[in-house]
């Protein structure tokens, strides 16, 4: 069996020190493991940006795509082969500016795959620009005079959109990431998983401390109940959103290919593709 | 009798035309006549003109005709419109629920048949395409039996009742068309045909049973005219083989979520039009640069932008041939019939999963949407060719010090070897960064120019069957008729009249637009005075194409059609003897 050794390659990321992504990479690391994951069945699709990069530190099959369409690639590599665990990965703008029909879409298909965002309200590698997670108010290289759009509330959303798993995290909480990534593979359908990753470099309001400072932990919220969609989002407007937990998980819903009519129980990249003549000659005489 | 005749039926979108002239053409298919049918429609589901203009003949048509011989119509509107294009002594039924009229000063017969009204009494005012159809039979001496099999395959579910209605509703309109013209009227009837079957199907089907048949299992795609028809087809068919189609929330969705299932290993297409391809073309670039094959089709329709989305042109073809930022390999391919559409279909698999590259399969409206008689296909001439793709569960150690598996091997024809993700020991990494051999970024130079190098090799040796359609009968020709896409139908056409006005006319059809056959064409542009490139844009694409590739830009000449309809073969006729 393997170890989170055994999801790890030599190369060595290009985060700054004290990135919050290199705890995200850790936990998905050990996440796959203590699932009981082998290298070869695990696909890791990333969008662009820091974060993007992720595909390349992770000992699994990894796609490294277009910015914002790790949600489109990761539902195909999922549909083509169900035997495949897939975590699809990037920062917030990736997929809460670009890609977000993707998200929102992704969510509400509920295919049975993984969503990790590192969540850094900024954007970092092109240098400081404001993120669709920036507060109003936030001064950055494209507002100087503060941010006035206002912040997405993405966990809100993923429940109005209809998610099956909805979670939060925090990036030195390795422990808590880890168990909540578990949770949201051994998911049926799409987990959204947002994890505050904070951004060392360009971020200096939402910093580790200004997280430990604001972030209720689900936990210590007497009688909450994840399978209460109401609870979930009455627990995340009273916090503005800053909470950490599976704030959501639908267990009863079935996922999107377990609805699909016709949908291979086999893996479809290892069904046969010849089509058999009398069957081409049936599908012919439909037409005359 | 007469051995073809053009046929048109028209009203109000929405009004059931399209069915009537289904109905009509399904049944002389069945006889054995060749049908070609091209419907004016708008972009919109009730209300305004539409009609479908049908021809019948006793051999093979790939084109519309120039003029009419008989015109259903089921308002004024219709016979405003399109009476002008009937031939002399030419027939217009019309309902005389709207007291039809014909301008004066033509010649041609006018008769007004109560559609509607047979049609109410019989039921329900729906059958009065029926009663159309009745009518028609009358005016081409065909029984009114001719329709009973297609009339019970539509109506069947409906029950016997449903299906006798609808008999009766044809034999009424027939008996009242017979009375209102004292009986047979003459040069309307046709030839025997053959009784052999064909398939009666658009230039879309044809492409969604080569998809079918050529192993496609998954589809991702987005609704638009004119490509809707092959995701239909797909969305019935799949789930027998246990694939299946998702439709995205948009063309960027379809063709990314394609690129993810081919690279694990699942034979994906998505298909869409103009502004479709426009939104997929960074997606086009990673799966140049990621070498993860990837077939799109284009049906092309009038642009730019929203530009005449039910309307034929073929403006894309610049679009789709350098389409993307930066340097991919890429095959544009063009059909030019519904046959080779099906073929092509099979084929672009194939190439795009031999060279790992993206394949863009290029129709138009007219080739997508014009419906007609089809020659049964061949089975045996669909093959499933995967390069390659190395199909063992297990590979062996590599001597990678991560344990990565050489995806992009830089290899002497450019094409590495290929593995889906589950396989062991087939671990690599893929992106749209520039990469060394494992797929790991690198911005190295030399690797940048090896790995650019290696990609654009692929194609050198490309292997296309019949990448120009020739009919080259003479050594010093006056004219060069170049075409692609569906104008094959009406140069195929003109020639003989322009041949029998004593000019001598070779015809080339470019099939493979991209790489372009340079050389095929050079040979065929040295044997003629002049080269008349036929297109429907405005600024003459392919003509372009071909000066930047061949040279002889003196010779090559502009016969160019813009205004959303297909060529009539006269049009090409007259414009040819203007420019020679």
């Amino acid at each position: 069996m393997a170890t989170f050794k055994d999801f790890r390659n030599s190369i060595k990321p290009n985060w700054c020190p004290g990135c919050g992504d290199f705890s995200v990479q850790a936990a998905i690391q050990r996440a796959a493991a203590n699932v009981g994951l082998e290298p070869d069945n695990l696909a890791v699709v990333s969008g662009i940006g820091c974060s993007g990069r992720i595909s390349g530190y992770i000992k699994s099959y990894g796609f490294h795509g277009i910015h914002g369409r790790s949600l489109p690639i990761a539902q195909g590599v999922k549909m083509a082969n169900r035997d495949l665990t897939v975590i699809a990965s990037g920062g917030d703008g990736d997929g809460f500016a670009i890609g977000m029909g993707h998200t929102v879409h992704a969510i509400r298909r509920n295919i049975d795959i993984t969503y990790i965002v590192m969540d850094n309200q900024i954007y970092g590698l092109t240098k400081g620009q404001t993120s669709p997670r920036s507060d109003v108010g936030f001064k950055t290289k494209s507002t100087p005079e503060g941010s006035v759009e206002s912040a997405i509330g993405v966990m809100e959303l993923a429940l109005t959109a209809g998610a099956t798993f909805v979670a939060q995290s925090f990036s030195t909480d390795l422990k808590e990431l880890t168990s909540i990534i578990e949770a949201g593979i051994n998911h049926k359908g799409f987990s959204l998983i947002n994890v505050f990753s904070p951004c060392v470099t360009y971020n200096k309001v939402n910093t580790y401390d200004w997280f430990k400072e604001h972030l209720v932990s689900l936990g210590t919220i007497e009688d909450y109940d994840s399978s209460n969609r109401m609870m979930a989002m009455q627990t995340l407007m009273e916090n503005k959103g800053l909470v950490k937990g599976i704030i959501y998980q639908d267990k009863v819903k079935p996922s999107y290919q377990d609805l699909a009519h016709g949908y291979s129980k086999e893996a479809l990249a290892k069904v046969d593709l010849n089509l058999p003549e009398e069957k081409f000659n049936q599908l012919m005489s439909e037409f005359m | 009798m007469i051995d073809q005749l053009s046929w048109k039926v028209g009203g109000q979108q929405g009004e059931g035309i399209d069915s009537t002239g289904e109905i009509f053409a399904m049944a002389l298919n069945r006889q054995g006549y060749y049908l070609y049918s091209y419907r004016h429609f708008s972009s919109r589901i009730k209300g305004g003109h539409t009609n479908n203009k049908i021809r019948v003949s006793t051999s093979e048509t790939r084109s519309i005709s120039d003029d009419l011989d008989i015109l259903i119509a089921f308002d004024q509107e219709t016979i405003d419109v399109n009476v002008h294009e009937l031939r002399d002594g030419g027939v217009v039924i019309g309902d005389s629920k709207f007291n039809p009229t014909v301008p004066e000063d033509l010649n041609v017969r006018l008769y007004a048949v109560p559609f509607t009204e047979i049609a109410s009494e019989l039921g329900t005012s729906l059958m009065k395409n029926m009663v159309a159809i009745g009518a028609t039979s009358a005016v081409l001496g065909l029984p009114v039996e001719s329709y009973l099999e297609v009339v019970e395959e539509i109506f069947a579910r409906k029950g016997a009742k449903v299906v006798e209605k609808n008999m009766e509703a044809i034999q009424k309109g027939a008996d009242r068309f017979n009375e209102l013209s004292g009986g047979q009227i003459d040069g309307f009837q046709l030839n025997k045909a053959d009784g052999k079957k064909r398939m009666f199907m658009i230039g879309n089907d044809a492409i969604a049973l080569g998809f079918v048949a050529g192993g496609v299992r998954f589809m991702s795609a987005y609704p638009i005219t004119p490509a809707s028809e092959i995701m239909e087809y797909l969305i019935k068919k799949l789930p027998e083989f246990g694939g299946t189609v998702i439709q995205t929330e948009d063309e960027i969705a379809a063709c990314t979520m394609a690129i993810g299932a081919n690279y694990a290993g699942v034979r994906t297409i998505t298909s869409s039009a103009g502004p479709g391809l426009s939104l997929m073309m960074e997606a086009l670039g990673l799966s140049g640069m990621t070498e993860v094959p990837l077939v799109v089709v284009d049906t092309q329709r009038g642009g730019p932008s929203t530009g005449l989305p039910t309307k034929q042109e073929q403006s894309d073809l610049m679009a789709m041939i350098y389409g993307t930022h930066g340097e991919i390999p890429k095959v544009v391919m063009a059909p030019s019939t519904v046959e080779e559409a099906f073929y092509d279909a099979v084929e672009a698999l194939n190439i795009a999963e031999e060279y790992q590259i993206p394949v863009i399969l290029l129709t138009d409206l007219q080739l997508s949407l014009g419906k007609q008689s089809v020659e049964p296909l061949d089975y045996s001439r669909v093959e499933i060719r995967r390069g390659k793709l190395d199909p063992k569960e297990e590979l062996p150690d590599t001597d990678d010090k991560d344990g990565y598996f050489k995806r992009y091997e830089v290899t002497e024809d450019g094409i590495s070897p290929r593995v889906i993700p589950g396989m062991k020991n087939g671990i690599h990494h893929v992106t749209g960064v520039e990469h060394d051999e494992t797929g790991k970024p690198s911005e190295v130079a030399a690797n940048r120019q090896k790995q650019m190098d290696k990609r654009l090799r692929k194609l050198q040796n490309l292997s296309f069957n019949v990448p120009v359609v020739k009919q080259a009968p003479h050594e010093e020709a006056d004219i060069l008729l170049v075409g692609f896409n569906s104008t094959r139908g009406v140069i195929e056409e003109a020639i003989p009249r322009l041949e029998a006005d004593g000019l001598k006319v070779n015809h080339a059809h470019i099939r493979l637009i991209h790489p372009f056959p340079a050389d095929e064409m050079r040979s065929m542009i040295d044997k003629a005075k002049n080269v008349i490139v036929v297109e429907n844009n405005a600024t003459g694409q392919l003509a372009n194409i071909l000066k930047m590739n061949v040279g002889q830009h003196e010779k090559i000449k502009n016969l160019l059609k813009y205004d959303g309809n297909p060529f009539l073969p006269s049009e090409v006729v007259m414009k040819c003897k203007e420019l020679v």
